[in-house]
């Protein structure tokens, strides 16, 4: 009972309270740059939870049975960052022969992915934070669906502020920053929220 | 004459913040204050000339296939000597920047500058480039991170710069005042281009 108290805890942390994109500030670019339209934010955000997930699952076997043991926790930064990218590709590969639908809507996303600093973030927060195997795996989760939260909320109204009246010079980055502010500004009030 | 050139470039011409919108995630973080700002923009400074020295040096026996994985690693290897550099001699920085030292390696900037122009050009023109485009972006983070300052803790550098009536406004230094500020000097930057 405790365990799922805690879990439901973390999910609402990592979801809400601390969200990667708008209290973080992790991930900003696909946040900015794959929210014009709803189709690929979602696609984005399927891809994200996905590789964010098994990151945190391979880092954490990687940090914890070989950097550790061989004492070479220095190189965390360039293990992980081949890690994910090997990863990212690996995945790439995977989908393709075994799944070409799923491939079709998620392929063109998976690349970019690699850079996605929420990627590499979540995978050194987990290490920081000191979580166990479960725990990191489901933090990977749980940051990955408030990744995709965001960004679909993006993505729905920057659909409408397509017919909406915006100064020239405000119009494409510039308002999507002012949305964004506003969507943080919101998020702001789970602050409060204590377990 | 021509070294001139791909030094001042980065400072406003070509900024890689506020004109190309690189690096969004370390900006918009690490701003809250301008000695953060001058931290990071350091940080990523070294790294980007570094490592634009070894990439422009090797671009030559690297094939075209994997060079974006090997110049990742180089990068890898300058984000971890600087990550190091900075525990040892600036530890109350280096907490406050956390996360964001260790993500340098996935700040598109250093990977854009290594693609676009270090791989294409030689050494010496490279280092300039390099100096150049990371000075730019301490720039960008400097007037993001004053702007943010001033408005949300009446400050500059620690200093008090506002009179004492001045109520701070708190929400600058908090995450949606980073989207709002950055909105609005994106905004700026398109009205001063077209006149």
């Amino acid at each position: 009972m405790e365990l799922a108290g805690r879990i439901f805890a973390m999910a609402i942390a990592a979801i809400f309270v601390q969200n990667f994109v708008l209290a973080r500030f992790l991930g900003l670019c696909p946040y900015i740059g794959v929210s014009k339209k709803l189709d690929s934010a979602l696609g984005m955000g399927m891809a994200v939870v996905f590789v964010m997930t098994l990151a945190s699952t391979f880092t954490w076997l990687i940090q914890h049975y070989l950097l550790v043991p061989l004492n070479i926790e220095f190189l965390q930064t360039i293990a992980f960052i081949l890690t994910i990218a090997s990863l990212v590709q690996f995945v790439e590969m995977v989908i393709q022969k075994t799944a070409p639908a799923l491939y079709k809507s998620l392929g063109v996303f998976l690349p970019l992915i690699t850079t996605n600093c929420a990627v590499l973030g979540v995978a050194i927060l987990n290490i920081q934070s000191e979580y166990s195997f479960i725990f990191a795996i489901l933090n990977g989760l749980f940051a990955g669906i408030g990744f995709t939260l965001v960004l679909v909320l993006m993505a729905g109204v920057r659909e409408r502020m397509e017919k909406a009246e915006v100064p020239e010079s405000m119009k494409g980055m510039p308002i999507a920053m002012i949305i964004a502010g506003g969507m943080a500004l919101a998020f702001l009030g789970f602050a409060g929220l204590q377990f | 004459m021509k070294l001139m050139k791909e030094l001042t470039k980065g400072l406003i011409k070509e900024n890689p913040v506020f004109v190309m919108a690189l690096g969004l995630c370390p900006t918009l973080a690490v701003t809250s204050s301008v000695i953060n700002a001058i931290g990071m923009g350091l940080a990523a400074t070294f790294v980007l000339v570094m490592s634009n020295i070894i990439i422009s040096l090797i671009k030559d026996f690297i094939p075209s296939k994997i060079r974006i994985p090997a110049y990742i690693v180089v990068i890898a290897s300058f984000v971890t000597i600087v990550d190091m550099l900075m525990h040892a001699y600036v530890p109350a920085l280096h907490k406050s920047l956390g996360l964001f030292i260790p993500l340098i390696v996935v700040n598109c900037i250093i990977l854009g500058r290594a693609e676009a122009f270090a791989g294409k050009n030689k050494v010496i023109p490279s280092i300039f480039d390099g100096i150049g485009m990371g000075l730019g972006f301490t720039l960008a983070l400097i007037v993001i991170g004053g702007i943010r300052e001033v408005l949300g803790a009446g400050q500059f550098l620690g200093i008090n710069v506002l009179p004492a009536s001045y109520k701070p406004m708190l929400v600058a230094i908090l995450a949606p005042g980073a989207f709002l500020v950055m909105g609005f000097l994106m905004g700026l930057m398109n009205l001063m281009k077209k006149k």
